[in-house]
């Protein structure tokens, strides 16, 4: 297929689409409303559903329904909608329910602004809801990158039954580029001879629950998914090393500020500065081996990010104090530039810039 | 000899919970026989709320999912839309489930004529948490949230799901029947059964509600507290078909 | 005479629902306790019986099973 042009938004609709996702239950909320509308047209030209729900509460429990009776199924919203989804995603974690939430994240906390933000990292990397669980987070930086994740994200939730969050923010949503929607073999999944489908000869009764009473079968059912969260770390890790190689300082940053954070490394270097960066594309499982392979050869990593300083405890839990994890970011829906990361770096190098 | 009754294959073989002489048992019974008779067992779907009745998803032999607390209608929701036509989609909740949190879900699943059948139980209180008050609580009615009597100038006044959800144009079939004697159980059973045939002629969105019992919150034994429902409760939730769009159109 | 009603009284809870719905009073609580320790519904007198399942119907625990003659046997004697 050839390239076209695209708004975020709709190329992670469009995105889901091409993964065979013919389900869709959400809310309008900015800045992802494009997305809902998109799929409002779209998905019944796949002989798909679209439904727009009274809340997001309402919204994930469709979606909790579908996956459930075991189709492909998403959702998607942003911060402020994401926190009321949290119930509903702690439950499909419980009863292991596949589903693709996206969350087009946006400056908090509260109401907040509708400009782009990277603040809801903890909610979504240290499982945002209650009880022991991870949740897979693929964190794109591009809209041909949302493409390609999407379809991972839809096979990780089926190969794991887990719910598997598509971490964008208001920029990547709102932004146009060329993406290409290629055509991607399937992947061997298993069957999902669990679902409720009311299906006549299925077996007896099917049963998608997450109540356990008895605190020991509940212990038990804990070590299942404590199991799963080691599998999907042993296999499903996802980082980019750019120019890492020969660097003396290290930026670690993901998505949108991953771009901004690229131009600034690109400058530093022009001035002598050996810079490389971590991009992390899965925030969990998080990226530990490429700290490992770094921490002893760098004198320092510069984490930049859309909020107050997340993911930058991530970084120095992988470092555990080999090299100083300095610290850059900006709140409120504010946008590093690349002149302040620049200086950051600069400063870190402890030069004049 | 001839059998005159017996236990219907639409429940497992798992002993309810179920304090002795609530009526859930018997509302259970009457859904089950329901499904059954319309050989449907195989082809339906419950979605199990919070409240007593959680643990119905162990007790009704059909295929089970367990909904969070008032979110049931959202969940049938997803899964009536996601299936072939002739799957049989239903949720059993309480009143607190459906009234209180998941007032938003039933009004909505109403509203958009969701193809699911609904059986409401009412007991006019929370039962699995040890007797709060709910919005059926009925006024004077002492919980342990309303110690002093249901005031309406501190909490309001009962709410009256079915005559409320009957204003919903999605709504093909309201009924509210009682479980309080054996003729009104009878009544209970035929209003399921259209609730169910309704949902099977994909007319719209089909509910009914029964008034039940919660002996060991109402502080009376099972026998008193069938009275209770007849002598306190109907007159507040008077009995009857609130919605039957196959009427309106003869 | 066989039983035309029929406890199971193992999952009884003796709620006596089935007492006072009978309309021929002849359902009690046995003296004698089940294993859950509740008094379980009988029936002694089974001839009593008009096999109207009164009290399967009022029954929270799907306790009791009903019989009745076969129709032919009682209209040809």
């Amino acid at each position: 297929m050839a390239k076209v042009l695209m708004k975020g938004n709709e190329v992670i609709a469009e995105a889901a689409v091409q993964a065979n996702c013919k389900y869709y239950f959400g809310y309008p909320i900015t800045p992802q409303s494009e997305l809902v509308a998109y799929m409002a047209k779209r998905l019944p030209e796949v002989g798909g559903l679209f439904l727009q729900a009274e809340s997001e509460v309402a919204a994930i429990n469709m979606v909790y329904g579908a996956a459930a009776a075991g189709v492909r199924v998403m959702t998607s919203s942003s911060s402020p909608g994401i926190s009321l989804k949290q119930e509903g995603i702690s439950y499909m974690v419980g009863s292991e329910l596949p589903a693709v939430v996206v969350n087009v994240v946006r400056g908090g906390p509260g109401l907040g602004t509708i400009q782009p933000a990277q603040s809801d990292y903890f909610q979504a990397v240290k499982g945002g809801g209650h009880g022991d669980y991870q949740i897979p987070v693929l964190a794109p930086a591009t809209l041909q990158e949302i493409v390609d994740l999407m379809q991972d994200a839809f096979d990780i939730a089926d190969k794991y039954r887990t719910p598997v969050y598509l971490l964008g923010d208001g920029m990547l949503g709102q932004m146009m580029e060329p993406v290409e929607f290629k055509e991607r073999p399937a992947i061997e999944l298993p069957e999902k001879d669990w679902a409720a489908t009311g299906t006549r000869g299925d077996g007896g009764p099917r049963i998608v629950n997450s109540l356990r009473l008895d605190p020991a079968d509940l212990e038990e059912h804990n070590n299942h998914l404590q199991a799963k969260y080691k599998k999907i770390l042993e296999n499903e890790v996802r980082y980019e090393n750019y120019m890492t190689d020969d660097a003396d300082y290290i930026l670690v940053a993901y998505g949108t500020v991953s771009r901004i954070a690229k131009n600034a490394l690109q400058k530093a270097r022009s001035k002598g500065i050996k810079v490389g960066m971590i991009r992390p594309i899965s925030l969990w499982p998080f990226p530990e081996k490429a700290f490992h392979e770094t921490r002893d050869k760098v004198k320092g990593y510069l984490t930049v990010e859309m909020s107050a300083g997340q993911m930058v405890e991530d970084v120095r839990l992988c470092v555990e104090g080999h090299a100083p994890v300095h610290f850059y970011g900006r709140t409120g829906g504010m946008v590093p530039s690349q002149e302040e990361i620049l200086k950051k770096i600069v400063e870190m190098a402890g030069g004049e810039l | 000899m001839e059998i005159v009754f017996e236990k219907t294959k639409g429940l497992t073989d798992t002993p309810t919970h179920y304090c002795p002489g609530c009526t859930h048992g018997i509302i259970h019974r009457l859904v089950a026989e329901v499904l059954e008779e319309m050989d449907v067992l195989e082809d339906a779907v419950g979605v199990a709320s919070v409240g007593c009745s959680v643990l119905s998803y162990e007790y009704f032999n059909t295929d089970m999912v367990q909904a969070a607390h008032g979110r049931a209608p959202a969940v049938a929701t997803g899964i009536k839309r996601v299936l072939p036509n002739n799957r049989i989609v239903y949720t059993y909740q309480g009143d607190g489930d459906l009234a209180s949190i998941g007032m938003a879900e039933i009004v909505h699943a109403a509203a958009r004529g969701e193809k699911i059948t609904v059986i409401f139980v009412n007991n006019a209180i929370y039962g699995m948490t040890g007797g709060q008050m709910a919005p059926t609580s009925l006024l004077g009615q002492k919980t342990a949230t309303s110690p002093f009597g249901r005031d309406i100038n501190v909490q309001g006044a009962p709410i009256r799901i079915s005559e409320l959800l009957s204003t919903l144009d999605g709504a093909a079939y309201i009924e509210r029947v009682s479980s309080h004697d054996v003729p009104n159980i009878i009544k209970a059973k035929k209003a399921i059964r259209k609730a169910f045939e309704t949902q099977k002629q994909g007319l719209g969105f089909s509910l009914v509600e029964i008034l039940s019992t919660c002996p060991t919150n109402w502080g009376l034994d099972p026998n008193e507290s069938l009275d209770w429902v007849k002598e306190a409760m109907v007159p507040v939730y008077p009995l009857g078909v609130y919605k039957d769009i196959t009427k309106e159109e003869k | 005479m066989e039983n035309r009603v029929v406890f199971n009284e193992d999952v009884c809870k003796g709620c006596s629902l089935c007492v006072s719905a009978c309309p021929v009073d002849i359902v009690f609580l046995a003296d004698r306790l089940n294993g859950k320790g509740y008094r379980p519904a009988t029936v002694t007198e089974q001839d009593k019986c008009i096999s109207c399942a009164a009290c399967a119907r009022i029954c929270p625990d799907t306790v009791i099973t009903v019989y009745r003659p076969e129709r032919q046997k009682k209209s040809a004697s």
